[in-house]
């Protein structure tokens, strides 16, 4: 190399370390100084699949965050600052999200970040913005692995996965002898949020004498289901526990479950059929009926907050209670528990708002109460079964619960 | 049955190929629009997905058409291959990023008594959508076979297939046969599309599956060979789903996956392919 070529060189790593020391410098000073000027907005960066595999929830997680932002807003702001949302597509990519984060906070110099969609893109997250001193706050990363990194500025505000089947495998064993089925089939993708649920149902379910005819995990990337379902079919399991993430996959095996006319009696996935409409829309009322799902929340629910959210979705997006995405609650509290953080901390420094959060207090959302422990679960949460219904979206589980409803048993014919 | 329409869409992808030199990144997001299509003739004017296809056919291959003319046409030199796959990618984004915008992201499945109603044989239920899908399918090839080896363009093809240069010295209009063999590729992603309507839920997104397979397909087959695309097809479908019953879903994937690795070893150029590299 020549002496010019040299200095060319010289010059270029010399440019990138100031340039790096540069937005370090402002990064920092971005997360630590923790106020804003009067007159300006409070801005949230959020990382959201708009497109991608989880395009879906991505769209219902916009909805809750947007809901929030509006109530907010309607209500004088946080700490008198307007809410500004500044959400940028990931594309369901793992890598895509660890990028915009970097970019929302060292370019867009937000001074709050909260959460992606599914447990996959929340650890990238959180590892992006933990960098930079911020908390992550969100709504969609329960899966047990998520809190195996050693992280301590992320927080989830729903409920842990891996009880979720907790209500309806007790239900199944409550059954009395002579009611209760005899065989169960379990089949899940291989995914974060659904597989660390599977096995806990099963032990209880196999404790109460439903013996296991099938069990079988399937790859995430597959898009022919028919045979994994005719497998399940051949069993003739009356239980069958899927381990699915989205409607398609679901509706893929209820379509394949009623092309081969088999029948269970009691049906339930880990995701899909919570989606509302999104789910209804593409099975159909009737076949949806008897199907269950584990979730923390639903439409009807009466924790505080939760109908004048609804009532505010059904104004801004159309639909009913039953319509609504349990997605949309989901980033909702997630905005509910930052406001309160913001709060109690009178500011937006992301050191304190962590503190805070890892302090043992007890939050509110629509979801319920939330209550960090030191791995940023939340163990205020309590799991609910809930099923289709006609058109209607009630809660049957847990069973003591008295807003629980009778559980429709056995499941109609699809 | 399935790999019947996997061959159906893959064919348009290997047929542009063959002729053009052309990689379609975009057949995936074109399977889609097929479906969108036939989904919105059967909701808003109550037309069977089966006789939509009337409509839609000719409506993808006037897409193609448009396609060719004001991008690929304008690709030259030899860097035209690995642009094509930077071009589709893009017309792939604008295209998702339309129908996104138009149906939301939220998934849609199409319907007929067909999609779940069945018939029995040999004591198996066998759904009618996957048995009409395979008349259709094997309707379709064999009229693109006729085409291909019967009629005088058929020939044009097949000559500009094996030489450009050779064609349009002996007076093939070899940008003509371009054009309509881009616009025949995405025509026929209309009916593949809609089958895989029916057969599952989709949203744009699903593309991005649908693609990953499609060009394993032709890799297998044979780049730019329609029988090629027809046998991978089958066996990507048959194997997948025999290993998925037999052993584990698990290792459907990586099974098929591996069979492709060894057969690209022994035969770079995939089954039916004559060539292991073209040159543009």
């Amino acid at each position: 190399m020549n002496r010019k070529g040299r200095y060319f060189r010289a010059f270029g790593v010399t440019s990138v370390a100031v340039a790096s020391l540069a937005m370090m410098m402002t990064t920092s000073s971005g997360a630590a100084s923790g106020t804003i000027a009067k007159g300006q907005p409070v801005t949230i960066g959020i990382s959201l699949s708009l497109s991608g595999d989880f395009s879906v929830d991505g769209a219902a997680f916009k909805q809750g965050y947007q809901l929030w932002a509006d109530n907010v807003n309607a209500h004088g702001g946080l700490l008198g600052h307007q809410v500004k949302l500044d959400i940028v597509s990931d594309a369901s990519s793992a890598t895509q999200v660890v990028t915009n984060y970097q970019k929302l906070i060292s370019l867009d110099h937000v001074n709050l970040t909260v959460g992606p969609f599914s447990s996959l893109l929340s650890v990238p997250a959180a590892k992006a913005v933990a960098r930079y001193g911020y908390a992550l706050v969100e709504g969609a990363g329960g899966a047990p692995s998520v809190f195996q990194n050693g992280l301590t500025n992320i927080f989830d505000v729903s409920m842990p996965v891996k009880d979720s089947l907790v209500p309806f495998a007790n239900w199944i064993a409550s059954l009395p002898a002579s009611k209760r089925p005899t065989t169960a089939a379990y089949v899940t993708t291989n995914d974060a949020f659904t597989e660390p649920q599977i096995p806990v149902a099963q032990k209880i379910i196999k404790a109460a004498g439903v013996k296991t005819s099938y069990y079988s995990v399937f790859p995430a990337e597959t898009t022919d289901y028919t045979p994994i379902a005719d497998a399940v079919a051949a069993k003739k399991a009356q239980i069958v526990v899927l381990g699915s993430v989205d409607v398609p996959t679901v509706s893929a095996f209820m379509q394949a479950f009623e092309q081969a006319h088999y029948n269970p009696k009691v049906f339930i996935a880990t995701g899909g059929p919570d989606q509302g409409s999104g789910f209804t829309s593409v099975v159909g009322i009737k076949k949806a009926n008897g199907v269950m799902v584990p979730n923390a929340w639903y439409g009807s629910a009466t924790t505080p907050g939760s109908q004048a959210m609804v009532a505010a979705y059904v104004k801004k997006y159309g639909g009913s209670a039953a319509t609504v995405s349990a997605d949309v609650a989901e980033a909702y509290s997630v905005g509910q528990v930052i406001n309160q953080a913001v709060v109690a901390t009178k500011g937006f420094d992301n050191a304190k708002i962590i503190k805070y959060l890892h302090s043992g207090v007890t939050l509110t959302s629509v979801q319920g109460p939330v209550k960090f422990d030191s791995l940023g679960e939340n163990n205020k949460a309590t799991a609910f079964t809930f099923q289709w219904q006609g058109s209607k979206f009630v809660q049957v589980n847990p069973t003591n619960n008295k807003a629980s409803k009778p559980v429709l048993f056995p499941k109609p014919v699809w | 049955m399935t790999g019947s329409v996997y061959a159906l869409m893959a064919t348009g992808l290997t047929l542009i190929f063959g002729v053009m030199n052309i990689i379609n990144i975009a057949q995936g997001i074109l399977v889609i629009l097929g479906a969108y299509l036939s989904y919105s003739l059967s909701v808003h004017f109550g037309i069977d997905l089966f006789a939509g296809l009337l409509i839609t056919i000719p409506t993808l291959f006037v897409v193609g058409i448009v396609v060719e003319r004001f991008f690929m046409a304008r690709l030259k030199g030899p860097e035209r291959t690995s642009m094509s796959i930077l071009v589709t990618y893009a017309i792939s984004l604008i295209i998702e990023g339309s129908l996104n915008m138009i149906y939301t992201t939220n998934v849609v499945q199409l319907k007929a008594w067909y999609v779940t109603g069945t018939f029995r044989i040999f004591g198996l239920w066998i759904a009618y959508i996957y048995f009409f899908g395979f008349l259709l399918a094997a309707g379709l090839l064999a009229a693109l076979y006729f085409m291909l080896y019967r009629t005088r363009f058929g020939a044009s093809i097949r000559a500009s297939l094996a030489d450009q240069t050779a064609a349009a010295l002996i007076g093939i209009n070899v940008k003509r046969v371009s054009t309509i063999c881009f616009g025949l590729g995405v025509a026929v992603t209309a009916s593949g599309g809609m089958v895989y309507g029916a057969t599952n839920a989709f949203n744009a997104s699903t593309s991005y599956d649908l693609i990953s397979r499609l060009l394993t397909i032709i890799v297998l087959g044979g780049m730019g060979s329609l029988g090629g695309a027809l046998l991978a097809a089958i066996l990507m479908v048959t194997l997948g789903d025999v290993i998925a019953v037999v052993w584990s879903p698990i290792w459907s994937s990586p099974t098929f996956f591996f069979v492709l690795v060894i057969v690209l070893s022994l035969r770079p150029q995939g089954l039916f392919g004559k060539q292991s590299a073209r040159v543009a």
